[in-house]
């Protein structure tokens, strides 16, 4: 799986990282960044619903 | 907007906002609509015809388009109350503004509520609601919970959030409560006055003497970036204090008031505080404290089998969306169990509540100590006695009896 994150649409609402707090996290600036090699998802399957959860459409998923 | 459009679709007779009968349920004649597709016609008070969206994927498809245009200061966007009708071309910072605008504005603010933030926001709102519950517990055994509860934690949170000078505490308390409670245009224009007189000296003293709230690091942000746009920073301030204030208070009271209403969810989740995160969720979806959205479509939008025209006013149904059977199984049933994901009572799209961490935290644990410290907890007047809000209002009771 591949995760990709648009920082530049992110508003900060932070519901990936309250969807799949393993994976996502915000930076000092509240923007979205995924955690250090966790970039393939890490095996956790609530990854999935995050693309659908963001209110910007910020976050996709590619693979499986 | 043309008046020989024929749209066949709903009533255009149903004029919009209703007044709710139950506090936590959508007023009955929308969810009569609900049959007739995700769109369906209202007019609103002034006569203007109106889209109004139910559909729980159609409504999170609109809110994310940026042809529907969330632009105040539009020479016709759509009044819903009439007391807002005059907005004396006053511009409102992010929630009345569209990108890019409305992007910087947002992109300077994310930071002060971040995932991080809010949760070093939690021991100091857990103190405040002890305190709170203390008081409450001495004076005992009866209270309004609204005035001793729901409405002292989100004015505190706020303040604190902003860096309010805690000696200011009070007055700033008493004139943003004037402001959302007024009853007349007057005592809220007055509010207003004043508490735009307050914030506008309270930014000059943080410009001199810098402190460490969101205020003085939006002043520090908008140095860094250039000049400093004084009444952009107190009228965010004020967006601040009413979008996080009166809907905050409605969750608190409407959410205990609907778990008193369901005693054996009440008893799940006394049994399992585990439940609270999931129970706030599913409050927010169910009870949908702010009940609607209004949007103004710049461009021609196909949607649901229907033409959105440009010009034409659209009010977005949170209750409805959120109580979509396509998107829940059995949406009108309270159940702290379910996962109650992708509601949208913070909204969606670019102007999705910028203090949503706020609010879950206050939330979460204003209800999940008020369960665990007051079992006996009860309504002290008979449910439908309880006085609520009008249909145009964040939804939730005036007053709220209680005793234990
Ligand atoms: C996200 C939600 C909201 C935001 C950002 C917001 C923002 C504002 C701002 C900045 C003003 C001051 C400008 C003016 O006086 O013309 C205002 C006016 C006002 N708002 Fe809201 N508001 C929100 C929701 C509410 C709710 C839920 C209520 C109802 C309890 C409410 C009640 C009022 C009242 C009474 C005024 C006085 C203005 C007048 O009489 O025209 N607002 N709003
Ligand atoms: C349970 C409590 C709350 C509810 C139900 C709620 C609901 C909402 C909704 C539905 C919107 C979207 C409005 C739109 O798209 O037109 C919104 C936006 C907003 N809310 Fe909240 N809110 C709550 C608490 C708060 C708090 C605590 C704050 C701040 C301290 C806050 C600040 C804002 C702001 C600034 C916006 C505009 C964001 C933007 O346009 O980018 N809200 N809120
Ligand atoms: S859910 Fe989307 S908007 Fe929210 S923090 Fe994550 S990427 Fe940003």
């Amino acid at each position: 799986m591949r995760i990709t994150i648009d920082r530049d649409r992110c508003i900060g609402s932070g519901q990936c990282v309250m969807t799949a707090p393993g994976v996502f996290t915000q930076d000092d600036d509240a923007v979205v960044a995924l955690l250090p090699g966790q970039e393939d998802g890490a095996g956790d399957p609530r990854v999935r619903d995050v693309p659908m959860a963001c209110p910007v459409q910020a976050v996709t998923i590619s693979g499986e | 907007m043309t008046e020989t459009d024929i749209r066949p679709t709903g009533s255009p007779d149903l004029s919009f906002p209703q007044d709710r009968t139950c506090p936590y349920q959508p007023p009955k004649v929308y969810a009569d609509g609900r049959g007739q597709g995700p769109l369906s016609r209202v007019e609103l008070f002034d006569g203007r015809p109106a889209w109004m969206v139910t559909g729980h994927a159609e409504g999170r498809a609109l809110l994310a388009d940026p042809r529907l245009s969330s632009d105040w200061g539009h020479p016709v966007f759509p009044v819903v109350v009439q007391r807002t009708e005059d907005r004396g071309g006053l511009a409102f910072p992010l929630i009345g503004v569209d990108d890019p605008e409305h992007a910087r504005q947002r992109r300077m603010l994310i930071p002060s509520f971040g995932v991080k933030r809010m949760a070093a926001m939690r021991p100091l709102i857990q103190d405040l609601v002890d305190r709170l519950l203390d008081d409450m517990l001495e004076k005992g055994p009866t209270a309004d919970l609204v005035s001793a509860f729901a409405l002292p934690v989100p004015s505190m949170a706020i303040c604190e959030l902003l860096g309010v000078p805690y000696g200011d505490h009070d007055f700033f308390e008493e004139r943003s409560r004037d402001f959302v409670g007024a009853a007349t245009s007057a005592e809220a224009d007055a509010a207003f006055a004043a508490l735009y007189g307050y914030l506008h000296g309270l930014v000059a003293k943080k410009q001199a003497e810098p402190g460490d709230g969101l205020l003085d690091e939006l002043i520090a942000r908008q140095l860094e970036e250039g000049a400093l746009d004084h009444n952009e920073v107190v009228m965010i301030a004020l967006v601040l204090l009413v979008a996080g204030h009166e809907t905050t208070v409605n969750a608190i009271a409407l959410g205990a008031l609907t778990l008193l209403e369901h005693p054996e969810q009440l008893e799940a989740l006394r049994n399992d505080p585990g439940l609270i995160s999931g129970t706030v969720e599913e409050l927010l979806r169910f009870t949908s404290v702010s009940d609607y959205m209004v949007r103004m479509a710049k461009e021609d939008i196909e949607v649901g089998g229907e033409t959105i025209k440009a010009g034409d006013a659209v009010v977005v149904s949170i209750s409805l969306m959120n109580r979509d059977a396509k998107a829940y199984e059995d949406p009108d049933t309270f159940d702290v169990r379910r996962n109650a994901r992708h509601h949208v009572g913070f909204g969606h799209g670019i102007h999705q509540c910028l203090g949503q961490n706020l609010a879950r935290a206050e939330i979460e644990i204003a209800l999940g100590t008020l369960v665990t410290r007051i079992p006996g907890l009860r309504l002290a007047v008979p449910v439908d006695e309880v006085p609520i809000k009008a249909g145009h209002d964040a939804q939730g009771p005036v007053e709220l009896p209680v005793t234990w």
